[in-house]
């Protein structure tokens, strides 16, 4: 980042700040987790949100979990594309339960691309590879964002630097590898001591993950999915608009964001807007009655059932639910992806219709009750594919380039007709977007130079 | 690009299905950067549905896809297959722990170690927030800033023989962080703490063969916490006998 303005423990911030918290929680005795359980769905009565239905994957129950407010913090929903810096469990399950139970979801367009991935995993080399001053190069041993940021180079923000990489790879500039294309993240001259002291992780992964030493040679990168700006529309109470549900971080969209996240801005969305969530759904929680296992909510639980167990599980033949998830991410990465234009939106959009019905003749092989994963696997492929098919519709409508958010075909910022947020609502059909608009109060937005 | 071809045995056993665990084999074609986990995910998407395993982060931090490779404990997700050509690969399930399914164990006693020692900050007198941070220099930081790095991913249980025998061992992670707290110049929890560390069998019989060390695949060394929480627990005997203590 071009501004300090993150205290660090290393480069291995999130790890420390999520087992400090994990194990901070463990202090309080009436904190109960449900290790290993996977909501399907939210149940609403009369308009109300009063727990959820969650399959405890250990056994492979489904069991009703009755409350008086719910907060969803399931995070993003990277696993929608094919290149992403997010872990496996990253299915977007709480955008599409919220979606579901009638939240829009809110600019979900804005996708926000990671310069630095290795290009066989996905895995992510932070920032500050380049904040200590880690080179990027293309194929002739240039630095090639002289053309691109020439005032920030290697600080430059993410979309950006995203964006120059592609065309690099696109105009012929990027190396080969067995792993697809790719441009060079070179620290060689920054030495053993600076690599070691403030970079121990960043050559952990180019050692273990790629067989390199970074100290010696240059490590492969290119860009990839890592955050959604986009997500479940909140106040800036983390409350969604259905009395009884909250959402905080990633899942959410207060729009702090925008259309471009800075680094370590997550945190505030996670530990700022996860507290305002949490008061809220206290408060909430304390003036209403609990919820009773009656209608319609017991209409609710037998309905979600026979999705699963009648539905989902019992298809003998068909084709695998993998080779669904595979064709969804190689097409969001190919027509949603870094460069978008009205065509490969559209292409985008009728790929991921042609998967929702094809994921309803699919099978799940393990019919197992205990540790079903591949249930587990189906039932988030169906989350993934309504939460994925938001991003094109959404993206077809902006005609304009915004923040991550970049058209071949319209290049430049609208703000007469697109400074608002784009809103997406669950139909029967395609995805419904109309726009709310966007609260300027102290920073006037202006345009953007490096 | 030339693919080779891995042979891969790894451990079934579905608890509805199966009296016991069996091994099956399966061939799988992989490039030079592919790991363990990515053969267990190519069966998967396109071998067979039901193979089980937990992972997630696929780097090395969620801590979740330990298994025993060729009899050592390992994460999948850090072991190349190319260190394993022209032999088959064994993957089996983590030893010392229950098996649920396949390679999924059950670690509900780690967890419940882990509540026990307490690993979070312990003050005597707790400060509102607003008063600032508890401040530490680099130095502080540095005598237990290792034992901070755990993932918890069991692969020092697996390995630990005291463990295998005996399951009331306190165990290498979980006094590992511990001694993270103990160490810690922000924490005054010892006098709670050090009675759950000591307490717990194993300790003593701990003959510091060192494996727990040896398969941390972040560097991580319990056995020198096992080692230091011992001398500290001799000298604070000691202290007990000797000296009489105030306000407890």
């Amino acid at each position: 980042m071009s501004v300090k303005r993150t205290l660090f423990a290393t480069d291995k911030i999130g790890f420390h700040l999520l087992h400090t918290l994990f194990q901070t929680s463990l202090k309080y005795e009436n904190i109960r987790r449900y290790d290993e359980w996977f909501v399907t769905s939210l149940l609403v009565d009369d308009g109300r949100v009063e727990g959820v239905t969650a399959i405890e994957v250990r056994t492979g129950e489904l069991v009703t979990i009755l409350g008086k407010a719910v907060i969803i913090a399931t995070g993003g929903c990277g696993r929608i594309f094919q290149f992403t810096t997010n872990g496996w469990i990253k299915t977007g399950d709480g955008m599409a339960l919220a979606y579901r139970a009638g939240v829009p979801l809110k600019d979900m367009e804005m996708v926000q691309y990671h310069p630095t991935l290795l290009p066989n995993t996905g895995i992510l080399i932070t920032e500050a590879a380049r904040g200590e001053g880690g080179h990027l190069l293309n194929k002739d041993g240039e630095r090639f964002l002289k053309r691109y940021v020439p005032n920030k180079m290697e600080l430059g923000p993410r979309d950006i630097l995203s964006r120059a990489e592609m065309s690099e790879i696109n105009a012929g500039r990027g190396f080969e590898g067995p792993y697809g294309s790719y441009v060079n993240l070179d620290l060689t001259h920054l030495g053993k001591i600076t690599i070691e002291d403030k970079l121990p992780f960043v050559k952990e992964l180019a050692e273990k993950y790629l067989g390199i030493d970074p100290e010696h040679e240059p490590i492969p990168v290119r860009p990839g999915q890592h955050y959604m700006m986009g997500g479940v529309h909140t106040d800036m109470h983390g409350f969604t608009g259905i009395p009884g549900l909250y959402a905080a971080g990633e899942v959410a969209c207060v729009s702090m964001n925008g259309a471009n996240r800075l680094g370590s801005n997550s945190l505030t969305e996670c530990l700022v807007f996860g507290a305002a969530a949490g008061r809220a759904a206290a408060g909430y929680a304390v003036k209403m009655e609990s919820p009773s296992f009656g209608n319609p909510v017991q209409g609710e639980v037998m309905m979600e059932e026979k999705r699963i167990f009648d539905q989902i599980l019992k298809h003998e033949q068909g084709e695998r639910i993998s080779s669904i998830r595979t064709e969804m991410q190689n097409g969001m990465e190919k027509h949603v992806g870094i460069y978008r234009d009205e065509n490969s939106l559209k292409e985008g959009c009728r790929i991921i219709g042609d998967l929702k019905t094809r994921l309803s003749n699919a099978i799940v092989e393990d019919k197992d009750h205990v540790y079903n994963t591949e249930l587990v696997a189906a039932l988030e492929l169906d989350f993934m594919l309504d939460v994925a098919e938001t991003i094109p519709y959404s993206a077809l409508k902006r005609r304009e380039s915004r923040g991550a958010h970049y058209r071949t075909d319209y290049t430049k910022r609208d703000d007469a007709n697109f400074l608002t947020h784009s809103m997406a609502h669950k139909t029967p059909g395609p995805p419904r977007i109309d726009y709310s608009p966007v609260t300027i109060t102290r920073w006037k937005p202006e345009e953007r130079v490096y | 690009m030339s693919q080779d071809i891995a042979t891969i045995r790894v451990t079934r056993y579905r608890p509805e299905k199966d009296a016991k665990p069996f091994f099956q084999e399966y061939k799988v074609p992989y490039r030079h950067d592919m790991v363990v986990l990515d053969a267990l995910n190519y069966i998967k998407a396109e071998i067979d549905g039901s193979l089980t395993y937990r992972w997630s982060c696929r780097m090395g931090v969620c801590g979740s896809c330990g298994a025993n490779i060729d009899g050592e404990p390992k994460l999948t997700c850090a072991s190349f297959l190319h260190d394993f050509k022209g032999r088959t690969i064994t993957v089996e399930p983590m030893p010392n722990f229950p098996v649920i399914k396949d390679l999924v164990v059950d670690m509900e006693d780690f967890m419940e170690k882990l509540v026990k020692i307490k690993p979070w900050i312990i003050r005597e007198k707790e400060t509102p927030p607003e008063q600032g941070e508890y401040k530490q220099s680099a130095q502080e930081l540095e005598r237990y800033s290792q034992f901070s790095s755990c993932i918890n991913c069991m692969l020092c249980y697996a390995a630990c023989p005291i463990y295998g025998l005996n399951e009331k061992f306190l165990g290498p992670a979980a006094t590992a962080l511990a001694y993270r707290y103990i160490e810690d110049s922000r924490d005054q929890g010892k006098d709670v703490r050090f009675p759950v560390v000591h307490e717990m069998e194993g300790v003593w019989e701990c003959t510091l063969v060192g494996e727990c060390s040896v398969v941390c695949p972040k560097g991580v060394d319990p056995m020198l916490a096992i080692q230091k929480t011992k001398i500290l627990g001799a000298t604070n005997a000691i202290k007990s006998l000797l000296m009489p203590r105030g306000g407890h």
